[in-house]
């Protein structure tokens, strides 16, 4: 961080004249003037942590992509439909246990164990041949997204949210004073939504101990290097091929939990979430964890207060970033080159 | 040596336009005159909503086929070029939206849209050529829905969810091109117009170069050749079979909204292109064809077989799979193995006639 601040100090000064303005935003009391300018503080604070929850719900289904894709370089464009499975099975073993958080082991299970299939069916037979995994994929999609249709049918379907977790919880963000009494007030927010966001930080986190400061994250990892040599040196790399492919299949089926219990399951949210992860990992680099955090913040945010403040073009903005990305830095922001 | 040969090949004899007629093969002429002549005895549903529709989208799948077969670079943004040719005839020609639509002059409108849908190609093709391979997919998807999603929500200019109605072909030569047998027609010449257009690109020193980018941009680096300047210009080219597919096609309809460019038909153009295979223009119009007789008349398959009418997509999606996964170069593909097996000897294995 010192050699960045020493290397580039104009930059740094922006940096962090922009931090200092929106902690400035964040706790301090808005300004009539303020107010008068670009709205209320509360539905600031509100888009800015829908953003970040968001991002959290994009992260868990990009994750899963970007590992998948920096190990074995496939594309799995079925990955937006492995979200949507995980988020019906949730839905169904939350409804028939009664219990919520048994929806994520199952979501977790089956759509892992599809994984594997995908893997060993599919990928595994058209080793190195991307244009056709790609367009497999495709096909797969095509045809889950109707099995499910068919299945399921069109209707939304919202997993409930235990009663423990229900309700809005007081947080410690100001967002205005009151005009009788001079009290301040302090924003309310899903408890859920909270939760949920601090489980994916803590998963994001296990990740990227389990790549950086374990055995098997060391084979992950000299397998993202060079994988034709980590097998010569006598590692089942198809092993781990097929473990991973699990995991970020696994991942994308808790994250249909987890947006199934955001918002609703419904038919063309894969395509939407499949779009989402996309642009993630376009934006934070192909195969990166940490680079898949960040897009899924910055996409998450831009996304809402896209929606807050100019509401028609919340898309475009989405889409101005992927642009801006390519044309600046086109392997992605946390990609190597 | 060929080099001579050419060059001091005397003038052609008088009877040069029967050589000339035989040297293309049969089945040309064949394709040809029945295309040529189907209006005799076609009905108006075959001819307007079967082979219009066929040829329109055999034109969107053709651009597809350009940059995916010659150039190696599967864009999935085709839809979204020929939307945005589309949009903008719709938009600056005449429509049932009279406060958006401008009402110029078709002479002025159609080569105007065609010359935004190039530009808007060139941007895709500038913005996808910074990858490669799996990644033009991906940033070409990304850059289709977007598309989708601005058109649905800005009101303005692109009327929204429900986009223009009453876009109409010009009555020109007091010809009303709506009707079954001149869309056919019209539908005919420009997918005609588009295949020979392509086919001649393929042989001319540019498609040749694109190809030698296909196969070893880096030997076509050193060679001089400057690899981005020829991809992002294939993209331009290909967005004017794709240009005029979408002029067509929002006249076939009469309307064109953003369900019209959404991601399913974007996928869509990719599996009439794969259907078909990439290998050679033509298959773009033979997937085409089969998909257009998969979507008309799946729904009384289904119903015959039992199954619900809803259950298209499964059908096609299936379809595809199992090409992709048996036949990754398409229909072509299985029938140039097929040739090359009925040429092959069964006693050497070696190609029968060869030496």
């Amino acid at each position: 961080m010192r050699a960045f601040a020493a290397r580039h100090p104009w930059w740094t000064a922006v940096i962090a004249i922009a931090a200092a303005v929106l902690l400035m935003l964040i706790f301090l009391v808005w300004p009539q003037w303020l107010v008068a300018g670009i709205g209320r503080k509360k539905v600031f604070l509100n888009a800015l942590f829908n953003g970040i929850t968001l991002g959290g719900l994009y992260f868990l289904v990009a994750s899963g992509f970007t590992l998948i894709f920096g190990l074995m370089r496939n594309v799995n464009l079925a990955h937006g439909s492995l979200y949507l499975l995980g988020g019906y099975i949730g839905f169904f073993v939350a409804e028939w246990t009664g219990f919520w958080l048994l929806a994520f082991p199952a979501a977790f299970l089956v759509v892992a164990l599809l994984g594997v299939v995908l893997q060993v069916v599919v990928f595994q037979r058209m080793e190195g041949q991307d244009l056709r995994q790609t367009l497999v994929t495709i096909g797969i999609s095509i045809v889950a997204a109707d099995l499910m249709l068919w299945a399921f049918g069109g209707d939304f379907y919202n997993i409930g949210t235990p009663s423990w977790l229900s309700g809005p919880m007081e947080t410690f963000f100001v967002t205005g004073v009151k005009r009788s009494s001079g009290d301040l007030i302090f924003l309310k927010y899903p408890l859920v939504r909270i939760v949920i966001f601090a489980a994916s930080v803590g998963i994001g986190v296990g990740m990227w101990l389990l790549l950086n400061r374990t055995r098997i994250g060391m084979l992950v990892r000299a397998g993202v290097d060079d994988s034709a040599m980590l097998s010569a040196t006598g590692a089942r790399i198809n092993l781990v091929f097929v473990g991973v492919f699990a995991f970020g299949a696994g991942l994308a089926g808790v994250a249909g939990v987890v947006g199934g219990t955001f918002q609703s399951i419904a038919p063309g949210e894969d395509i939407r979430f499949l779009l989402a992860s996309l642009i993630v990992v376009i934006v934070g680099g192909m195969g990166s964890i940490p680079g898949a955090a960040l897009g899924a913040l910055m996409i998450g945010l831009a996304e809402q207060f896209g929606s807050v403040y100019f509401p028609t073009y919340a898309v475009v903005l989405t889409f101005l970033i992927m642009v801006a990305v390519l044309a600046f830095r086109p392997q992605g922001l946390m990609g190597r080159a | 040596m060929a080099v001579f040969e050419t060059r001091w090949q005397p003038a052609r004899p008088a009877g040069g336009w029967r050589e000339w007629v035989e040297k293309i093969p049969i089945g040309y002429w064949a394709v040809g005159i029945i295309l040529l002549i189907m209006p005799a005895g076609a009905s108006d549903f075959v001819l307007f909503q079967i082979f219009g529709w066929t040829f329109i989208l055999g034109m969107i799948a053709l651009s597809l086929m350009l940059l995916g077969g010659y150039g190696g670079m599967v864009s999935l943004a085709q839809m979204s070029v020929a939307g945005v040719a589309g949009y903008m005839v719709a938009i600056l020609g005449d429509s049932a939206i009279t406060d958006i639509s401008q009402g110029w002059p078709w002479f002025v409108a159609i080569p105007l849209a065609l010359v935004i849908a190039v530009l808007f190609a060139t941007v895709t093709g500038w913005l996808a050529v910074r990858t490669e391979g799996i990644y033009t997919i991906m940033i070409t998807l990304a850059i289709a829905a977007a598309f989708f999603y601005f058109c649905r929500q800005n009101y303005t200019v692109f009327n929204g969810f429900s986009g223009f109605n009453g876009v109409l072909p010009p009555k020109l030569f007091g010809v009303d091109w709506r009707g079954p047998k001149a869309f056919y027609y019209l539908t005919l010449f420009w997918a005609a117009v588009s295949y020979f257009a392509v086919v001649y690109l393929s042989r001319a020193p540019f498609g040749l170069a694109l190809q030698g980018v296909r196969d070893n941009p880096r030997r076509m680096a050193a060679l001089g050749y400057d690899v981005t300047a020829h991809r992002v210009a294939a993209y331009a080219f290909a967005a004017i079979p794709a240009g005029i597919g979408g002029i067509l096609l929002t006249w076939q309809s009469a309307q064109i909204s953003p369900g019209t460019v959404g991601i399913g038909p974007a996928i869509d153009v990719l599996v009439i292109a794969v259907i078909g295979g990439m290998r050679r223009p033509v298959g773009a119009f033979i997937g085409a064809f089969i998909y257009v007789l998969f979507k008309t008349f799946a729904l009384d398959v289904l119903v015959a077989l039992g199954l619900s009418g809803e259950r298209f997509q499964l059908l096609i999606g299936l379809g595809f799979l199992l090409i992709v996964f048996f036949s990754p170069d398409g229909l072509l593909g299985l029938w140039d193995r097929w040739q090359t097996s009925l040429r092959r000897d069964p006693l050497t294995g070696g190609e029968r006639g060869a030496p």
